[in-house]
């Protein structure tokens, strides 16, 4: 059915007609008649942000928390400007967002006007896919394409660029039809590459599922299956910080997260597997440490919707292009038809050998009783968290691989943290984002002070919609990772990483209108943590934590993965010149 | 409308699989992109080669399909088998890019350029690069008293050959439109 409207009114009938029912924006000239039909309405809420930074990360919250697509509103030049960072996170960790942004009139294009930036051609490198649409009639059709876009295929940010006279001008509105796009991406794999896979399942003697956010974007049924399929064949699996939670860290074939800082026996068993079944991750340079001495000795099989992910680090022996949950389902079932064949005496070796190395019990630390440790923070918040409703967004440092050291993982969709762009300032809005999609669940953002300082003005936003997100702030006045790495490979000179100036963060969570707590003594850690959970209203929980505390076990940079660095004192001399060049 | 049967970025079923892909030989492929004919198509390929460190040593462009809206890139690239792989799935990751093509895998083909060459000279010079001209089969589109003006359509190598025998007789300037190619045969 089409009808004629302003531009204006279709961006928001578009968006009810897509299912949405959160945008996260900020107002400004080239977007006011939007602003104008969002003031007119109550179906889709708007949570108005303290930057656009924060929107696009708050949208990415949403998406990963939900699996629907985040959407942002934001206005033409700075707005634009603003979103790159979250644009480019989003990008990198293929989460599904919607962004639309103002532009000047399409009269004024290209002559420098007041706030006008091209913002197409600043997008175009960090967007799956950008529209300037310069034609109201044209508008509903992108808006939709925009959206099947964003979540077909390998998700990811698309943006929607939106003159203002286009929202002005009437046009003809068309609700979604997705099977008139052309992008089609393939979901089912090859069935000869599959029936390869299995054959080679069955005679395994040292397999390993690498596993990683693929899975999660796949949908909750691809978890399922993977669960299915593990739990079946017996096969230890692993998984890159991106897919925590598709397999549930209780799991009794659960490694542990692998790479750079991943556990022992996860990456130890990469490093010695016989074959390598990759599902929905990328061999990453975090994952895969020296691409030469990677998994020498494996077969290895990897599944992926994008085809330029296979082959692109790696090579790869089964390369099967499709979607996960579409990819295992036939797994399982040629692999049922065949009998449901493992090599169980060589798998019972196999795990063995894992149950050895996790008896190095690599996660293991010297605690204290005069200052918190970061990892015993982590400890006691999961002790003291797990089994709720509850949600964790992180920043990026040390306290982001601690977190996903010592927190586990039951669902997917639970766990949201910049991995391939490394955003600092990522974690606090994504909590928003996160809490806004599940109103009643405890959502807490691991922090350190650092990154946390890059989005603070959020907390404006948590205050204004009550949203009762706990920032759980492990404070070591250090830009820990750096610090850590300044130690290992720069000759202990700890140029610029630390702060002098830093905020009196309870006064600061006062100043907001909120919570804020201060803990420095572990005694007193658990009754802080519980007044966090309990208080009804976000909460800026200081946690004063040792401040040189090194984040282990470590791959140092330009190492295999059977090189790990387990604690202090392997750390003399490991990273040579070739290592200190790679980041 | 287009001769390629391979499914868009594809690894499968390239005839590319049969040769081995991480080897440090750098190959020269002419690869042909078929894209929805739409503002910033182009920066969105040139982009790509540059944003991830490709090579382009020619490329032409044009639309090819008016009623489809469709153009026609023709990009020739060098690049280790490895990375000509990766220059082909990333290409058909951009979602206005319909169909890649590897040209120089997928069997033989027609590439031809267009020159257009000036050549500045009088006496013996002159009469000595008409002579060459002809031997080329290129034309003269232009000429005055100490000047001529060559159109020459070939092999990019053929361009090359004919630009080095003008540079002694006067060659001033030199115009290439860049590789356009198609498969041989149906």
């Amino acid at each position: 059915m089409t009808r004629e409207m302003t531009g204006a009114k279709m961006v928001v009938q578009a968006l009810k007609d897509q299912g949405v029912d959160v945008v996260f924006g900020y107002p400004g000239g080239a977007v006011l008649p939007i602003y104008d039909e969002i003031f007119l309405q109550n179906d889709i809420r708007h949570v108005l942000v303290r930057h656009e930074q924060g929107a696009v990360h708050a949208a990415e919250g949403y998406a990963r928390s939900t699996g629907k697509p985040g959407v942002v509103l934001v206005t033409s030049g700075p707005g634009a400007t603003n979103a790159v960072t979250g644009l480019t996170d989003a990008l990198l960790d293929s989460i599904p967002i919607v962004v639309l942004t103002g532009q000047v009139p399409t009269f004024m294009i290209g002559s420098d006007a007041f706030q006008e930036a091209d913002t197409v051609g600043i997008t175009r490198p960090c967007t799956k896919h950008n529209w300037l649409v310069k034609d109201t009639d044209a508008l509903a059709g992108t808006l939709h394409e925009a959206f099947h876009v964003a979540k077909s295929g390998r998700p990811g940010p698309v943006l929607v660029d939106i003159p203002k006279d286009v929202q002005f001008a009437n046009g003809k509105y068309q609700g979604p039809k997705p099977s008139a796009s052309h992008y089609q991406p393939q979901l089912k794999g090859d069935m000869e590459e599959i029936t390869e896979l299995v054959e080679a399942i069955e005679k395994a003697k040292r397999p390993v599922f690498y596993t990683g956010g693929g899975v999660i974007n796949s949908g909750t049924a691809a978890s399922q299956l993977l669960r299915e399929l593990v739990d079946a064949t017996g096969i230890p699996v692993t998984s890159t910080l991106m897919g925590l939670g598709a397999y549930p860290a209780s799991g009794k074939n659960w490694l542990g997260m692998l790479g750079m800082h991943g556990l022992y026996e996860a990456n130890m068993a990469m490093h010695g597997c016989d074959l390598m079944i990759n599902i929905g991750a990328r061999f990453d340079d975090r994952i895969t440490g020296r691409i030469d001495a990677f998994s020498p000795k494996s077969k290895k099989a990897h599944i992926d919707i994008d085809p330029s992910s296979i082959n692109k680090v790696i090579r790869v022996d089964i390369p099967i292009v499709g979607d996960v949950a579409h990819v295992l389902e036939d797994l399982l079932k040629v692999w049922k038809a065949r009998g449901r064949k493992v090599n169980r005496e060589a798998l019972e070796k196999w795990h063995k050998q894992i149950n050895e190395w996790r008896a190095v019990n690599c996660l293991s630390f010297k605690n204290s009783e005069k200052t918190i440790k970061p990892q015993y923070a982590l400890q006691r918040l999961e002790e003291l968290t797990k089994g709720r409703d509850r949600y964790v967004t992180t920043e990026v440092g040390q306290h982001q691989m601690w977190a996903a050291q010592y927190l586990g993982f039951e669902d997917p969709n639970r766990w949201m943290t910049s991995g391939g762009l490394g955003t600092m300032g990522y974690g606090f809005p994504a909590s928003i984002g996160a809490q806004m999609a599940h109103p009643g669940a405890l959502v807490i953002n691991v922090a350190g002070e650092a990154s946390w300082l890059m989005n603070m003005q959020e907390m404006g936003t948590a205050v204004q919609f009550r949203l009762p997100v706990k920032q759980f702030i492990l404070n070591n006045e250090r830009l820990g990772m750096v610090r850590q790495w300044q130690e290992l490979l720069h000759g202990e000179r700890y140029s610029h990483s630390w702060s002098e100036a830093l905020p009196d963060f309870v006064k600061l969570a006062e100043a907001f209108g909120c919570k804020g707590i201060c803990v420095s003594d572990p005694k007193d850690l658990d009754d802080a943590i519980m007044e966090m959970i309990d208080y009804d209203g976000p909460v800026i929980f200081d946690c004063l934590v040792e401040k040189h505390e090194n984040c282990f076990p470590m791959i140092p940079s330009g190492k295999a993965h059977n090189e790990m660095l387990l604690g202090e004192a392997e750390t003399q001399g490991v990273i040579q010149a070739g290592g200190a060049v790679l980041v | 409308m287009s001769a390629l049967h391979i499914k868009k970025g594809s690894n499968r079923h390239s005839a590319y699989n049969l040769r081995p892909t991480f080897s440090d030989v750098q190959e020269k492929h002419t690869i042909a992109v078929l894209v929805e004919n739409e503002p910033g198509v182009l920066a969105r390929v040139i982009g790509l080669f540059s944003g991830r460190g490709y090579n382009i040593e020619s490329l032409t462009v044009a639309e090819v399909d008016h009623t489809g809206h469709l153009s026609r890139i023709t990009i020739v690239t060098t690049g280790t088998p490895q990375v000509i792989e990766q220059i082909k799935a990333q290409l058909g990751r951009i979602v206005s890019v319909r169909d890649v093509h590897d040209l120089t895998v997928e069997g033989a083909a027609v590439e031809r350029e267009l020159g257009i060459l000036k050549v500045v000279g009088e006496g013996e010079k002159r009469v000595e690069a008409l002579r060459l001209a002809d031997i080329f089969r290129a034309n003269v589109v232009d000429s005055t008293l100490n000047s001529f003006v060559f159109e020459i359509t070939g092999a990019p190598e053929k361009i090359d050959a004919f630009a080095d025998l003008m540079r002694p007789l006067g060659l001033s300037e030199i115009a290439r439109t860049g590789v356009a190619a198609l498969l041989r045969g149906n």
